[in-house]
């Protein structure tokens, strides 16, 4: 993998940042667009710009052919098919669909409903809302000291179990197919949540056995606004719509309509068009430089980083970089995140600081906030050393 | 920047006006749920003055020199004083420019807006 080459494509890390050329550690909140993905909008908009699955005319059918390939292109990266793949605008929405049109449905005051304490808000709160519409029961899977999942087999017999497949915090993998099983096995349907898993790793919903698998687009090169919710067939067949509109339907009369096939009937409304094109083509820059390469890489990254760091910082997660995603949470001993954050941006090291969206589990940690660096294909081990000299020196200015 | 920065950590390390005020006249809480600063002023009034301020809490080095110079700004003055009081003077006061940095901007800010929220 020629990460300088990689470099070349990704236009925004020739930027200055208070005279420093930045060094983007971020990537865990949003990824950074290639140049392909960029220029295939542009290409969208000013070549072929039209809606979706309406007109006859050349340019629509440019559009839904363009729109079509995309769902098919994020079908074969996670090994489904293509009327199970449904756009959503974020990982948020597409938990928030399972909720309503499955969750609103199913669930009832004898049901319980199991996730976790490090879960990232987008799959705590839609679960948090059901049980409390629904007077379900919530039940929460604990970490243990390394921050890994602690007792799994709790949460069978739920009806629920969605989990996330790696921490945005602790950047813990779970073990997605056990998962599965244990909620198979106890009767109950499994959601995964795979959007810091998906940008670094290779993806099978078949072989991990889930019924859901939710992910955003824009940690994984391609733009905001558009995300996946992958359903098995079935289950999909069976849920009412989430939300009602144009091209969700088949036939409209003024007493009842009937809703369209799968995966139209989970997508009212004019898509995002441009969205899933990125997508698209984020997927085919992801597969030409290949899932298990970009995984070895950051491997790499974050062993040298955690390494660099230990000495340096209280780190918080599994110290086994195989165990993680290529993030590190972490904290300066009695230095707000925030304020570390501040420094190192100075320098142009660009970090996240704050809850990370997954306050239960700053809680569970007695943390009020931390600092994240978070790795991806082409961060290299430079820029690592300049997190640890920007560390160094809010150890100084601190002192 | 960092200059700046080693003003602000020389009054976080051992900021003036901390402490808990049993008899206070006004008590204002505020907290940024974004970064987990929380803070809790107490104000002692007489005559239409701050006669005395103190504060407590918990956050990043800028909300509480933040919170520290606030208060220091304050005894003495009248209490109409905060409602006139903006972003502009909260950064003279800290000595900082946060104007290209919202966020941090917020955390300056957390102390005089709980003092805003009360009145």
């Amino acid at each position: 993998m020629d990460v300088e080459k990689i470099r070349g494509d990704f236009p925004i890390l020739e930027r200055m940042v208070n005279g420093k050329k930045i060094a983007y550690l971020d990537n865990g909140a949003t990824s950074q667009k290639p140049r392909q993905v960029i220029d295939s909008i542009v290409r969208y908009y000013s070549e072929y710009n039209a809606n979706v699955h309406r007109g006859v005319h050349k340019l629509s059918e440019e559009s839904t052919v363009a729109y079509e390939d995309a769902r098919r292109k994020v079908a074969e990266f996670i090994n489904a098919s293509e009327d199970e793949i449904i756009f959503v605008k974020n990982a948020s929405e597409a938990l928030n669909l399972v909720m309503y049109s499955y969750g609103m449905k199913n669930m009832s005051h004898t049901s319980r409903i199991t996730i976790s304490i490090a879960e990232h808000h987008s799959n705590f709160v839609p679960w948090q809302v059901l049980a409390q519409k629904k007077k379900a029961k919530l039940e929460f899977l604990d970490v243990d000291a390394e921050g890994e999942l602690a007792g799994l087999e709790d949460a069978s017999g739920s009806d629920i179990v969605s989990l996330v497949h790696a921490s945005n915090v602790l950047g813990t993998i779970n073990d997605a197919q056990k998962i599965c099983k244990v909620a198979r096995d106890g009767g109950g349907i499994s959601v995964i949540d795979g959007s810091q898993s998906i940008p670094h790793m290779p993806i099978d919903v078949k072989r991990m056995g889930c019924d859901f698998f939710a992910f955003t687009g824009h940690k994984m090169l391609a733009p905001t606004g558009i995300g996946v919710l992958y359903g098995k067939k079935e289950l999909l067949e069976k849920m009412e719509p989430f939300l009602y509109g144009g091209d969700m339907i088949i036939e409209v009369k003024k007493e009842s309509s009937k809703w369209n096939n799968l995966p139209y009937k989970f997508e009212a409304g004019t898509p995002n068009i441009e969205g899933a094109i990125g997508l698209g083509a984020a997927i085919d820059y992801l597969n030409r430089i290949g899932m298990e390469d970009i995984r070895k890489h950051e491997i790499e990254l974050l062993s040298y980083a955690l390494g660099k760091l230990k000495d340096e910082v209280t780190i918080y997660g599994p110290k086994d970089a195989r165990k993680r995603t290529g993030l590190v949470a972490f904290n300066v001993p009695g230095v707000h995140a925030h304020d570390v954050a501040t420094i190192l941006d100075e320098d142009g090291v660009e970090i996240r600081s704050g809850h990370h969206c997954a306050q239960p589990l700053h809680d569970r940690l007695g943390l009020e906030s931390s600092a994240r660096a978070s790795f991806y294909l082409y961060n290299t081990k430079e820029e690592v050393d300049r997190l640890v000299d920007g560390i160094k020196k809010v150890k100084r200015v601190f002192a | 920047m960092s200059i700046e920065y080693e003003r602000i950590v020389h009054i976080w390390k051992n900021p003036p006006n901390r402490g808990e005020m049993k008899d206070a006249d006004v008590v204002a809480e505020g907290a940024n749920p974004i970064c987990g600063d929380k803070v809790k002023v107490f104000l002692k009034i007489k005559d239409g003055k701050v006669r005395d301020a103190s504060f407590t809490g918990e956050g990043c080095a800028i909300s509480i020199a933040s919170a520290s110079l606030l208060l220091d700004y304050l005894k003495g003055k009248k209490v109409g004083e905060i409602e006139k009081m903006d972003k502009e003077k909260v950064m003279e006061l800290l000595e900082l420019d946060l104007s290209k940095n919202p966020s941090r901007l917020k955390c300056a800010l957390l102390p005089l807006m709980a003092l805003k929220s009360k009145k």
